[in-house]
């Protein structure tokens, strides 16, 4: 009806406008697209219409209704297809593209072609047989929130990526190179210079022992739980454990006490061999041939036994680097260092550029990206602690939930006592000394936050943000401060009264927060690094 | 950023102080602009659309008489009178926004304040959207999205659309330039 009428007139508005200039007037995506949206939504249909039909003892009866919910949901979803196609316009501007949308709310994008890395065009099963693509602008801020348009006709997606690519004439090349791309590295130069870092087979061998895993053991424990039902027995029935070692097993407890020592040592020491054999069996399958080169690419990085991967991380996308070390491999002497880089699956891909190195091994690596890193603890750095107040109070919050607990525990068992008063000595005697858990586990916290204190540290150079935190792990997160996206301060309830705050600084491709900053300092640094982040805009950046 | 913008940072004092003006007056020194006066009011037809439902259910159960007559109606009113009658007009108090050549700096949060600096050198792309209530008192969110993971996308509601409008050109203008 008008609705057809309606249609029909902007049709041929469409074509009329189909040639993608430079144009400030709205246009529209290709009219045929509300169609897709209809169809859609009919196959989302189908499983009730299915449904519809065999749940009716009439099969007429059933088809029709299933017919009729299938009309029904075709015409709603092409209806409200077409409004939010009446009212979605978009305009190619001298400088960005804007999409305006939305049928009762109203949403305005602007992308401005500075920022636009990469346009891809897509097609489904339906909107390629109708002839349309779907264009999506691929920006920094990730796949998350970016631009797309939902369909144009083939020839005007492809036209309009041309416009973009030559309106975006400021050289964008390098950034549409994937970060984790496979292949890139086998057309990397053959002629090959000394490795950045590579692992040798003794060195392997030892990062494998350090590598201890438990994983076996709870992946057998959590099958057992699965599949107990599998066994003859109950696995989890004490008292049946109790009655079989009365039996057969009754020889291991005639042993006496110095045989079950032994029986337990043996256990620990099967358990161990398990868990470095684990380790070692993993760690030489990821890491084998490990080997970082320095390209004009970029980083490339070649490891891995069975499945060999090869991986191109081109320079000027890592925004930061982490060093990383373990509780025991650190008293050896043994860190790993890792890179957080712009890349568009940054969940996924590792940037593992040197897993177990010596320090003074990092530091080429490091330089190499542009980072450098303090070479010893009271260096030219100026390193200042977190607030005193924010450790105590984070002390405080976590013995008080414990001691919460130790009351709790104490007022179930005192009541539990009263119901069989002849035995509530016994009862009490039996079980007090659990009170003494949570107490122990609370001084254990604020201990650990003593320690915490002591040795979680930042710093800020002409060029660099350091961040070093955990006590017995630490961990170093090295920030170039002019590749920060935004900086925040936050403060809750607590941290406001006691004077402190938490310091986000966006980082693309990963976090950077400094934590009980006093808030002083938080706003001295933020200061700086906004100065810094003014200095050089994205797109500069980008250019590497 | 166009004049018209610097004349109304200047007087940020000709607001009218009205209704629950207890809240951070710190902040208003601190440069920061309050946003429009409606938002408050956009705020607070949000939270009576939350607070209808658990007042209807508050009814269903006082009818039902299963208690003492509003032991339960009482309090679900006085609990659901200030978060539509006091909580909107503390969060808009608490909200502010400060905007240069280089950047846009949001204040916002109650409980957990939070003070964010967005530079114009890192934003992706700008949104300017209106939900219906926002439309109706000609209202405005401004969202600069940025690569970050953190802050990967910074919203400033209540702004009159066409200040929202002039932000996200002046903002525009500011992408792609070299200031060194």
């Amino acid at each position: 009806m008008s609705l057809h009428d309606d249609s029909g007139t902007r049709l041929t508005d469409a074509a009329e406008r189909a040639v993608p200039g430079g144009t400030a007037e709205g246009r529209r995506t290709h009219p045929l697209g509300f169609i897709v949206g209809g169809i859609e939504g009919v196959r989302n249909a189908v499983l009730p219409m299915a449904a519809l039909v065999f749940a009716n003892d009439d099969l007429r009866l059933g088809l029709a209704a299933a017919l009729g919910l299938g009309v029904v949901v075709a015409i709603l979803s092409a209806g409200i297809g077409y409004l939010a196609w009446r009212r979605l316009t978009y305009r190619i501007g001298m400088d960005d593209i804007r999409v305006e949308s939305g049928i009762l709310s109203r949403a305005a994008r602007s992308v401005p072609f500075e920022r636009i890395q990469d346009v891809s065009l897509e097609q489904g099963l339906i909107p390629r047989l109708l002839g349309l693509v779907e264009v999506r602008f691929e920006t920094g801020a990730g796949g998350k929130d970016e631009l797309k348009l939902a369909y144009l006709s083939q020839a005007e997606g492809e036209a309009l990526r041309e416009t973009v690519r030559i309106r975006n004439s400021a050289p964008s090349g390098p950034v549409a190179d994937d970060a984790g791309d496979e292949t890139a590295g086998l057309r990397a130069a053959q002629t090959e210079a000394a490795p950045l870092f590579a692992m040798d087979g003794k060195r392997l061998l030892t990062f494998g022992l350090f590598e201890f895993s438990l994983a076996v053991v709870a992946v057998l424990a959590g099958a057992a739980q699965q599949f107990d039902f599998l066994l003859p027995f109950d696995l989890w029935d004490f008292d049946g454990w109790q009655q079989r070692l009365a039996g057969p097993g009754a020889w291991l407890q005639g042993l006496g006490f110095a045989a079950q020592v032994a029986g337990a040592l043996i256990a620990a020491a099967i358990l161990a061999v398990i868990g470095m054999a684990t380790g070692l069996i993993r760690t030489v399958m990821r890491d084998w041939g490990f080997r970082l080169d320095r390209t004009d690419r970029g980083f490339r990085r070649r490891r891995g036994l069975f499945t060999r991967t090869d991986v191109v991380m081109p320079i000027h996308r890592v925004q930061a680097i982490e060093i990383t070390t373990g509780m025991i491999r650190r008293l050896f002497g043994w860190h790993g260092l890792k890179f957080v880089s712009l890349a568009r699956d940054s969940g996924s891909a590792s940037h593992v550029v040197a897993p177990f190195a010596r320090p003074a091994e990092l530091v080429p690596i490091a330089g190499a990206a542009g980072f450098s890193l303090p070479q010893t603890a009271d260096d030219a750095l100026d390193w200042r602690r977190t607030s005193a107040n924010y450790r105590i109070n984070r002390a405080l919050i976590e013995s008080g939930l414990l001691l919460a607990v130790t009351a709790v525990l104490a007022a179930i068992l005192l009541l539990n006592g009263e119901g069989v008063s002849q035995h509530w000595s016994q009862h009490w005697s039996q079980h007090w000394p659990l009170l003494f858990v949570a107490p122990a586990a609370a001084i254990t916290h604020a201990i650990r936050q003593m320690f915490l204190w002591r040795h979680e540290r930042h710093a800020l150079d002409a060029h660099q943000i350091y961040d070093r935190s955990g006590w017995l792990a630490p961990k170093l997160s090295v920030g170039s401060r002019v590749k920060l996206q935004s900086a925040e301060i936050v403060q809750g309830p607590l941290a406001r009264r006691r004077g402190y705050a938490t310091l986000h600084l966006g980082l693309a491709g990963g976090k950077f927060a400094l934590r009980g900053v006093e808030i002083a300092r938080a706003g001295e640094l933020r200061r700086a690094i906004l100065a810094s982040i003014h200095s050089r805009d994205f797109s500069a950046l980008m250019q590497g | 950023m166009s004049t018209d913008h610097v004349e109304e940072a200047e007087s940020p004092a000709a607001k009218p102080v009205g209704i629950g003006e207890t809240t951070a007056p710190v902040e208003r020194k601190d440069g920061l602009r309050p946003l429009h006066p409606d938002y408050a009011k956009v705020l607070r037809i949000w939270t009576l659309v939350i607070a209808l439902p658990v007042l209807i259910a508050a009814l269903i159960v006082e009818s039902a008489q299963a208690i003492y007559p509003g032991v339960v109606l009482l309090p679900v009113l006085i609990l659901l009178g200030l978060f539509v009658l006091r909580l909107p007009m503390r969060r808009y108090h608490a909200r502010g926004y400060a905007v240069n050549d280089e950047r846009l700096r949001v204040v916002r949060g109650l409980l957990f304040r939070s003070d964010t600096v967005v530079p114009f050198g890192r934003v992706q792309h700008i949104d300017v959207n209106r939900d219906l209530v926002e439309r109706y008192y000609g209202l405005s969110t401004l969202t600069v999205h940025t690569a970050g993971s953190h802050n990967a996308s910074v919203r400033l509601p209540g702004l009159l659309d066409e200040e929202a409008r002039a932000m996200r050109e002046a903002i525009r203008a500011q992408i792609g330039r070299e200031t060194l």
